[in-house]
């Protein structure tokens, strides 16, 4: 099988990377010390190749009220351009078949920043969703003459026109784009000295807000839990901009560095916190799960009718050794699974994600099955660390 | 960096060096910590501990994986590296200066059937994709 490469495939290798299989794709995991790489990320600054990543452009009269019930979380509460949410996509069931970031540009246009290993499922789902047609929302006032001149909004956001066309919208999958993310509390600086030009533009963003600078998209946001911007640019320019990053002196960070900087941040990773087979709810993610309107969303009715009997904690090891993925966890309430494990070069200890009964409590000891020895590790909070520092 | 000429090698890629005192330092190859990425813990064998070749005697283990380091021959453990405690990642930046145990060999003799650099570097080659 031949791995996807992105476009700065030759120059991880030249920069001495050593590349792995990611899902399919030929990724730089390190390019020396990934414990060095983290450390950069967190004190100084790091770019990472996301060029793997999907950016999708969602165009058209009907987008905002597709977004609203495709997605989780709701679009609503995007409510001035630039502004961005992190949500679920769920199945019918109240599985998540993906977690993603929307940004609102214009009424007419948003953007959304899908998973690699997902992207092709991602946007298929999303266009036969878009397709359908739209049944109508719980409390919609039937749809009658006088009723045609109201905004759509007034309508309960859906057009006359939806129930005999679908939605009124495109689905793009931009396969021009490329993604750089540069992260760390010097990130955002760095930017602006290789590209002053979107200065302006970008230098009042607040976290979680973008600008669209003509060639740059670039976004604060971000997988690190530093500070930073993620940036969207055409691919034939990708090369060139990150030699320029380089030489104003951001180093590159592979994906393991990436990996444990995500998960010290408290962030879920698709296909190992979370799949098709899990809930939202179980998950971590219920504060990004929008319950509280009368909006109707795909998963709405499954996420009512199963309340969650387990949910994702933070677990510190008290013990010498590294937490990872699947080793078994015991509570005195039952069973439970590490869903991400790593050591975390920010607390020198090892941290992980499981997924334990909901009983199980912060302050709690548990054991851990690792290769034939029980170890103790505690039942924590989490973010394990932000901004540079430890939390714990 | 090339396999120094001056030690024995096993398949498992352990390193040993023959002590003038008839001891063996055993570490874990240039190949290897190369292959496990940087080193966090490592668990040293007991001194006094007797073991027998081939058997698990020490674990290191790195951000990535958790790896078994094993006896080159039978005998018994007389010293563990203990400044890998706080710094394992010396592994990583001299895999051939930090060792890991020592033992003192049931049978001097045994350690002239592990291989030497060029053997180690056949078994490294093969395994190269």
């Amino acid at each position: 099988m031949t791995l996807k490469q992105t476009p700065l495939n030759a120059v991880h290798r030249a920069m001495g990377a050593k590349m792995v299989d990611f899902g399919g794709w030929d990724m730089p995991v390190n390019y020396g010390s990934q414990i060095d790489e983290h450390h950069q990320v967190r004190n100084d600054c790091g770019m990472f190749d996301v060029c793997h990543m999907r950016v999708v452009d969602a165009k058209g009269e009907g987008v905002r009220a597709f977004l609203r019930y495709l997605l989780a979380n709701n679009a609503d509460k995007l409510t001035f351009p630039g502004k961005a949410l992190y949500s679920a996509m769920l199945r019918p069931e109240g599985g998540v078949i993906d977690d993603l970031i929307i940004y609102f540009m214009s009424e007419q246009w948003f953007r959304i920043v899908v998973n690699a290993g997902t992207a092709d499922k991602d946007i298929a789902w999303m266009k036969q969703q878009a397709s359908q047609h739209a049944n109508p929302l719980p409390n919609t006032p039937p749809v009658g003459e006088g009723m045609a001149a109201l905004s759509p909004s007034a309508r309960g956001g859906r057009y006359v026109e939806d129930l005999e066309k679908g939605w009124q919208l495109t689905i793009t999958s931009r396969d021009d784009l490329a993604m750089v993310a540069v992260q760390g509390p010097n990130a955002r600086s760095k930017v602006w000295q290789v590209i002053p030009q979107t200065k302006a533009a970008t230098e009042n963003l607040q976290n979680f807000q973008a600008a669209d600078c003509g060639e740059y998209f670039i976004a604060r946001t971000g997988y690190t839990g530093e500070d930073g911007f993620e940036v969207m640019l055409p691919k034939k320019n990708v090369v060139a901009f990150w030699h320029e990053l380089n030489q104003a002196g951001v180093k590159p960070i592979g994906l393991g560095a990436r990996d444990t900087l995500r998960l010290e941040a408290g962030m879920n990773l698709y296909g190992q916190d979370m799949d098709e087979t899990i809930s939202p709810l179980e998950a971590g993610m219920a504060w990004t799960v929008d319950l509280k309107s009368e909006r109707d969303f795909i998963g709405k009715a499954a996420l009512l009718a199963n309340p969650p009997t387990r949910k994702l904690v933070g677990l510190l090891l008290l013990d010498r050794g590294v937490l990872r993925g699947h080793q078994k966890v015991h509570t005195t309430h039952g069973e439970g699974e590490i869903t991400s494990g790593s050591f975390s070069p920010t607390l020198e200890k090892s941290i992980a994600l499981a997924r334990v009964p909901k009983e199980v409590e912060i302050g709690d000891t548990v054991q851990v099955s690792i290769r034939d020895k029980m170890l103790a590790a505690k039942v924590v909070k989490y973010p394990f660390a932000r901004n540079g520092k430890g939390l714990l | 960096m090339s396999n120094p000429s001056n030690l024995k090698y096993t398949a498992s890629h352990e390193w040993i060096k023959s002590e003038a005192d008839g001891t063996l330092t055993i570490g874990i190859t240039e190949h290897a910590q190369e292959l496990l990425g940087d080193m966090v813990f490592v668990e040293a064998p007991a001194v006094g501990r007797k073991i027998k070749a081939r058997e698990e005697v020490a674990v290191v283990e790195s951000v990535k994986a958790a790896a078994d380091v094993y006896a080159p021959v039978s005998g018994e453990v007389v010293a563990a590296n203990s400044e890998l405690d706080g710094a394992p990642e010396k592994i990583n930046s001299d895999p051939y200066g930090a060792w890991i145990f020592k033992i003192k060999p049931d049978n001097s003799a045994d350690v002239d059937t592990l291989l030497d650099a060029a053997a180690y570097q056949a078994v490294v080659d093969s395994e190269a994709h």
